[in-house]
């Protein structure tokens, strides 16, 4: 089928009304930046689902970093993670008032920083899914192999099946309105897990997936299969350029030879049962102190990102989006990230 | 001056700020007014009907030195394209410099000299200057101020755009922005800095009915377009296929997750004119140096008109045939992490 008539078929859409999510924050920020919703016939809604990490990120987290930099440690983190709430405070905050937070482009970057740096004690802000854990365990492999001791990480690292089989499963306990029809899957993670991850929630809720790229065209054919597919539990991949059923193999045994599952918080959510993971025990001393960190205060009681996150309610649709949460005064993580959903739909007015 | 690294001593005031001035500020700006050394330069009247236009900018860019450029070139073409972006001849400028203890000499006689060919080839004079020196670890950081005459009867502001114009983009998006945070990040790529004067460019549009001028500096295409949009409370729409980008700078916004749309230039204006000129004005700004690339992007049309993007803002056709409404640059840019 070619790109017009997907197009025609998206547009003209009269079927059952379709809830699709799209998990990955890059796909949420694809979507606005290529104008996805303006092309979708009404009845197809789309959802943005908890896949950008720092949304996820629980406040005890960020509160454990700010209080590492307060025993005089050096805090090296992504760029997107500066900027996130703790219960009362971000990174951010405590640099201006002197706190030494290194953002760097890559984990391995701090190799570095540490190096030129003997004396301080670096912190690496672990957080992400399946997609950044190998760069982690990269990181791991350099610390381990060479002795070095002035590195740790803190780790909040998540899974991606186990928090989509939690989403569904609450679904399943709802009175309103939350189902949901279909998963636009990670690009980035499938090309490290490949897409049989998916395989068992998919026949398990009878529930399409489409593995998609990030570009219109890959989005579109990606949605107009899902929703070929309705009621169907089948996981197809539209993004076979990179992503295969098997996945990275390499990356996936590095990973293993570093981290084990875990229970993990996520934020808004709580514990999800075994979607995170930890480094396994004989490698504790380079954790900074990840466990435990499962508590989750709100910056403002009124932020709704954890309903946001799972799709109960649009951003639009909580109290505070855009009147005392936006992009420069943020009071949840989903306005943070350029990936997160509120901010997507605050810069870009999306109101669908 | 035998000095290899500028000391406090640069900033005393006394016979090595002289020789500092003299050496490598005096030599190469070489003005008559300047060279006068008084304490403020005096300058002949505007003519009749003329009116003065005032503009100033500091630059404080790392690196110091980049591909396509430096800070020199950068502080002489952001205040000139400013005086320019209002329909005035731009005449003077001034250079104040702020320079760290440990700078290398060679680097800043490299960056006054750059400085000084720009301000030539932008048709400007530099008529007075100050230099201090602070603790710090080598940097430079410039201050100029440009002052300019417009013409009677210009008048080119951003609250002027009507609904039915055409807007105009003088080159590639995102050029500048790239190669400074490629080599901030010692990414190796090829790109360079568009930084430049566009008063070749401005010069032959003054006849026709231009409305608005904007740089595209910080914040991008999709800052200024919206800025523009809300100051003349019209709809500014784009086809965003239409925006030029370089092939390089698309690749490198791809791997980082930038869009070009919010990416800064310092070479590159967007035009806002009656459609019964439009051809005209870009055939004027293609001819002009730096203007190659010019093309149309996008209308302006009233609020309320179209169905879909009918308030006041701006709206981005987007190549896959989407339409989405765009905001001012919020948050950093910054690169995503998955």
């Amino acid at each position: 089928m070619d790109l017009k008539s997907i197009k025609n078929a998206l547009r003209e859409y009269d079927g059952p009304a379709m809830r699709i999510m799209e998990i990955c924050g890059s796909h949420t920020e694809a979507i606005s930046k290529h104008g996805i919703p303006s092309m979708l016939s009404d009845k197809i809604t789309l959802l943005s689902g908890p896949g950008c990490p720092v949304c996820v990120t629980q406040s005890a987290y960020i509160d454990k970093l700010i209080s590492l930099a307060g025993e005089g440690k050096v805090i090296a983190t992504f760029g997107d993670l500066i900027r996130v709430p703790g219960s009362s405070k971000s990174l951010n905050d405590i640099k201006g008032e002197g706190a030494r937070v290194e953002m760097v482009y890559s984990p391995l970057d701090t190799l570095e920083l540490a190096r030129n740096d003997p004396d301080s004690e670096y912190v690496f802000a672990a957080v992400g899914f399946e997609t950044t854990t190998p760069a982690y365990a990269l990181l791991m492999e350099e610390l381990v192999g060479n002795d070095i001791d002035n590195i740790k990480l803190l780790t909040a690292l998540k899974t991606m099946p186990e928090v989509i089989d939690s989403i569904l499963c609450a679904g399943e306990d709802e009175t309103d309105d939350v189902s949901i029809d279909g998963f636009i899957a990670p690009g980035h993670v499938s090309v490290v897990t490949g897409y049989e991850i998916f395989e068992p929630i998919a026949e398990r809720y009878s529930i399409p997936f489409g593995v998609a790229g990030f570009s219109g065209e890959e989005l579109l054919l990606a949605l107009y299969g899902i929703v070929s597919e309705r009621g169907r539990g089948v996981v197809k991949n539209y993004y076979p350029s990179v992503v295969t059923r098997e996945g990275n193999t390499h990356a996936k045994e590095l990973v293993g030879t570093y981290f084990e599952k875990c229970d993990a918080a996520w934020r808004g959510m709580g514990i999800v049962k075994d979607s995170g993971l930890r480094l396994k025990s004989e490698y504790s001393r380079y954790d900074a102190g990840s466990m435990g960190l499962d508590t989750d205060e709100k910056k403002n009681n009124a932020c709704c990102c954890d309903r946001v996150l799972m799709g109960k309610i649009r951003p639009y649709e909580c109290p505070l989006f855009g009147k005392l949460c936006v992009p420069l005064n943020p009071q949840g993580a989903c306005m943070v990230s350029t990936e997160g959903s509120c901010f997507n739909y605050y810069v870009n007015k999306r109101r669908d | 001056m035998s000095d290899k690294n500028i000391t406090m001593l640069h900033g005393s005031g006394g016979a090595a700020t002289s020789e500092l001035i003299g050496d490598i500020f005096a030599k190469e700006f070489d003005d008559a007014v300047l060279d006068a050394m008084e304490d403020a330069a005096v300058l002949p009247p505007m003519k009749e009907g003329e009116r003065l236009a005032v503009t100033t900018d500091s630059f404080v860019v790392t690196p110091v030195e980049f591909r396509g450029g430096d800070i020199g070139r950068l502080a002489v073409c952001g205040t000139v394209n400013d005086l320019l972006m209002r329909g005035a001849v731009p005449k003077y400028i001034t250079s104040g410099w702020i320079l760290e203890v440990g700078l290398e000499v060679d680097l800043l006689k490299r960056v006054v000299k750059s400085m000084a060919d720009t301000a030539r080839e932008a048709g400007v004079r530099i008529v007075c200057g100050d230099t201090k020196v602070v603790e710090g670890s080598g940097g430079i950081f410039v201050n100029t101020t440009g002052v300019g005459f417009v013409p009677g009867g210009v008048d080119i502001s951003a609250s002027n755009a009507k609904p039915g114009d055409v807007i105009i983009v003088s080159g590639t998006m995102g050029d500048h922005h790239a190669a400074i945070l490629s080599e901030r990040m010692s990414i190796d790529t090829d790109i360079s800095s568009d930084v430049a004067p566009l008063t070749d460019m401005c010069k032959e549009l003054s006849g026709l009915k231009i409305h608005t001028l904007r740089d595209v500096t910080r914040g991008g295409l999709g800052t200024v377009c919206k800025e523009l949009a809300d100051a003349s409370h019209t709809v500014f729409v784009l086809n965003e296929e239409d925006i030029p980008v370089d092939d390089k700078v698309k690749d490198f916004c791809k791997i980082l997750g930038l869009d070009p749309m919010y990416m800064g230039n310092e070479g590159k204006m967007v035009c806002i004119v009656d459609p019964s000129d439009a051809d005209e004005a870009l055939g004027i700004i293609r001819r002009s140096n730096y203007g190659q690339n010019a093309g149309i992007i996008g209308y302006v049309t009233a609020p309320g008109e179209d169905k879909i993007m009918n308030e006041v803002g701006l709206y981005g056709k987007t190549a896959i045939g989407g339409i989405r409404e765009l905001d001012v640059l919020q948050g950093e840019g910054l690169p995503r992490i998955c």
